[in-house]
């Protein structure tokens, strides 16, 4: 367990944040200059914050009321940046191994080969950096963390730099790595779609302080933390892969509703996880009959948040789990909805794509 | 080929090479260390070091030769202590020639380290540090090997520079045959003697191939390091 307190000023921005991040991938999530690579870097020791406390496992890296300020090479860490920042003069397996010089003789270390493996960059160790392509990049500099025997993993903003045919690249080896490593992995992205594949827990950050907690599911259902207009927000919710049909959709469980997705390629009896954009929702007041839409999901409305614009963001609680649909606040009016009030949430198969269905996923958050 | 060149000239030529090599090679590390502190640390009276590593490039070698000779001379403050401490003379011997080479390529090895150490990315010695790498340990692994091709670049020119230097070198350690003359003081003599022409051009001659092996070498290892270094 990571716990963080720290407050830090620079200039008129004010860092106060306090949170715990579990074992798996705590994701800190929010806009630009909310403070989330402060907080990364203070983690570091990059950083050096005014006031605050900083502990992996109840191992102190920092604390400023009792003096306690590890220099960054003794905090035992893995930093993946977003720029890889791979050593242009070694080759690709010296920057695999170059923390492991330095970690302590007895450290739990992870396998060279079996990183190299699941990284998939056997081809690439006698090569060198300035000869990789941005995603391979990446994948070392994942793999020269992880093999720096950390305590902790850090990563800011690590897919930024790439376009998105790498990101879709990179995506599934943080997933295997929330699901392997057993370290804490702190995370930092303004995507939602990468929040939502990647993230255990998500503390969702906003002008330097913490505005949400929890699991993915829950932080990314609640409408009060998504900004009115980002085009990005939705709601995460669990599925399983029932059957495959012969006229290409995908029949998935959610909660005992069925479900029709183009196919995805997976077993029948896998767990899914499935972000549905709240733009790509329509809400109805009544069950809808004679709609071209397949998917239906009736549910109650729980809460309705809205800003200066002309959008309402309404959560609404299905037996799927919730879902967040934005729609205009002449709608809202006009249907009388209301926090209590029954609605079905209905979403066209095709609208989630393709990296917005998360194959094997856990379903527990 | 021996009687080339007269037993004198050899020695001058000599000379200079071993004048050079020590010049370059005992001020490379405090170079490395200037160059570092100037690129990298802030601290007070920065600016008062830098001014003081380039003086002599802007000074008439004359006074650089001048200042030395009152402060590292017998009678110098410097001089006497080191001389009666540590038995090191430095006025009218050849050491001198070589402190005085020394100082007139400093800024010039440390101007080309420096601008070395500017261009390696700090984010890099950020990502060693955070892999557990102390601050030592960093400069070994990360920046060094990196400024590799600098640190060649400025060996080469001091070099090139010691063998030329003159007017610090005969005003520090004037210009005794067999002892304290070098190449260019040899040249010098050479022209003041009537018919002495011939002499003089033969040792331009040799002052050439000098620097153009020297150009050559440095060409070719840096080119090996930085293929070595950006190399897929």
């Amino acid at each position: 367990m990571l716990r963080v307190a720290l407050t830090h000023r620079i200039g008129a921005f004010t860092l106060d944040v306090a949170f715990d991040a579990p074992p798996g991938v705590t994701v800190l999530f929010g806009r630009s200059a909310s403070g989330k690579t402060t907080i990364v870097n203070a983690v570091a020791g990059l950083v050096r914050p005014e006031q605050g406390r900083v502990s992996v496992d109840g191992w102190r890296l920092l604390d400023t009321v009792a003096g306690v300020d590890l220099p960054p090479h003794r905090r035992r860490l893995g930093y993946i940046f977003q720029e890889g920042r791979l050593f242009p003069h070694l080759t690709v397996r010296q920057n695999l191994t170059y923390g492991a010089w330095f970690a302590p003789k007895g450290a739990a270390r992870e396998d060279m080969g079996r990183v190299v493996d699941m990284l998939g960059i056997g081809p690439l160790l006698h090569r060198r950096p300035a000869g990789l392509s941005g995603g391979e990049r990446q994948r070392v500099a994942i793999g020269r963390a992880l093999l720096a025997a950390p305590k902790l993993i850090l990563a800011d903003e690590p897919l930024s730099a790439l376009d998105e045919a790498r990101k879709a690249e990179i995506l599934p080896y943080f997933e295997r790595l929330r699901d392997e490593v057993k370290v804490p992995i702190l995370y930092v992205s303004h995507s939602p779609a990468e929040v939502a594949r990647v993230a255990t827990t998500v503390v969702a950050l906003d002008a330097g302080r913490v505005t949400g907690i929890g699991p993915a599911f829950d932080v990314l259902g609640d409408p009060a933390l998504w900004p009115i207009g980002v085009r990005g927000a939705g709601a995460v919710i669990a599925a399983r892969l029932v059957r495959q049909h012969p006229d290409g959709l995908s029949e998935l469980d959610a909660g005992g509703i069925p479900l029709f997705l183009p196919r995805i390629s997976a077993a029948p009896g896998s767990l899914v996880r499935l972000r549905i954009a709240a733009h790509d929702v329509i809400l109805s007041g009544e069950p809808p009959v004679g709609l071209s839409a397949l998917n239906i999901l009736p549910g109650t409305i729980e809460a309705m948040h809205q800003g200066d614009g002309p959008g309402v963001m309404v959560r609404l609680v299905t037996p799927a789990g919730a879902v967040l649909a934005r729609i205009t606040r002449r709608s809202a009016q006009i249907m009388g909805l209301a926090p209590g009030k029954t609605a079905y949430a209905i979403i066209k198969s095709v609208a989630p794509a393709p990296e917005d269905v998360i194959i094997r996923a856990d379903t527990a958050g | 080929m021996a009687d080339w060149l007269s037993p004198d000239e050899w020695r001058a030529v000599a000379l200079s090479l071993k004048v050079s090599f020590w010049a370059v090679l005992l001020s490379l590390p405090l170079g490395i260390l200037t160059a570092h502190a100037l690129a990298r640390w802030q601290f007070p009276g920065k600016q008062v070091l830098n001014g003081l590593v380039h003086l002599p490039l802007i000074l008439p070698p004359v006074v650089t030769g001048y200042l030395l000779l009152i402060t590292f001379g017998r009678r110098g403050a410097v001089g006497q202590f080191l001389e009666e401490w540590f038995g090191i003379v430095f006025a009218f011997r050849w050491t001198g020639a070589a402190l005085a080479a020394a100082v007139m390529a400093f800024p010039l090895m440390v101007r080309a380290i420096r601008l070395a150490i500017e261009a390696v990315d700090p984010k890099l010695e950020q990502a060693a540090g955070t892999l557990g790498a102390s601050r030592a340990w960093v400069f070994l692994t990360v920046t060094l090997p990196l400024i590799l091709p600098g640190i060649i670049a400025g060996v080469i020119l001091a070099f090139a520079k010691a063998i030329g230097e003159f007017g610090a070198t005969i005003t520090f350690v004037s210009n005794i045959p067999g002892q304290t003359q070098t190449l260019p003081t040899a040249i010098y003599s050479a022209l003041q003697v009537p018919g002495g022409d011939a002499q003089a051009a033969r040792l331009v001659l040799v002052a050439i191939v000098i620097a153009m092996a020297a150009l050559l070498l440095s060409e070719w290892v840096s080119r090996a390091v930085a293929r070595r270094i950006a190399g897929a």
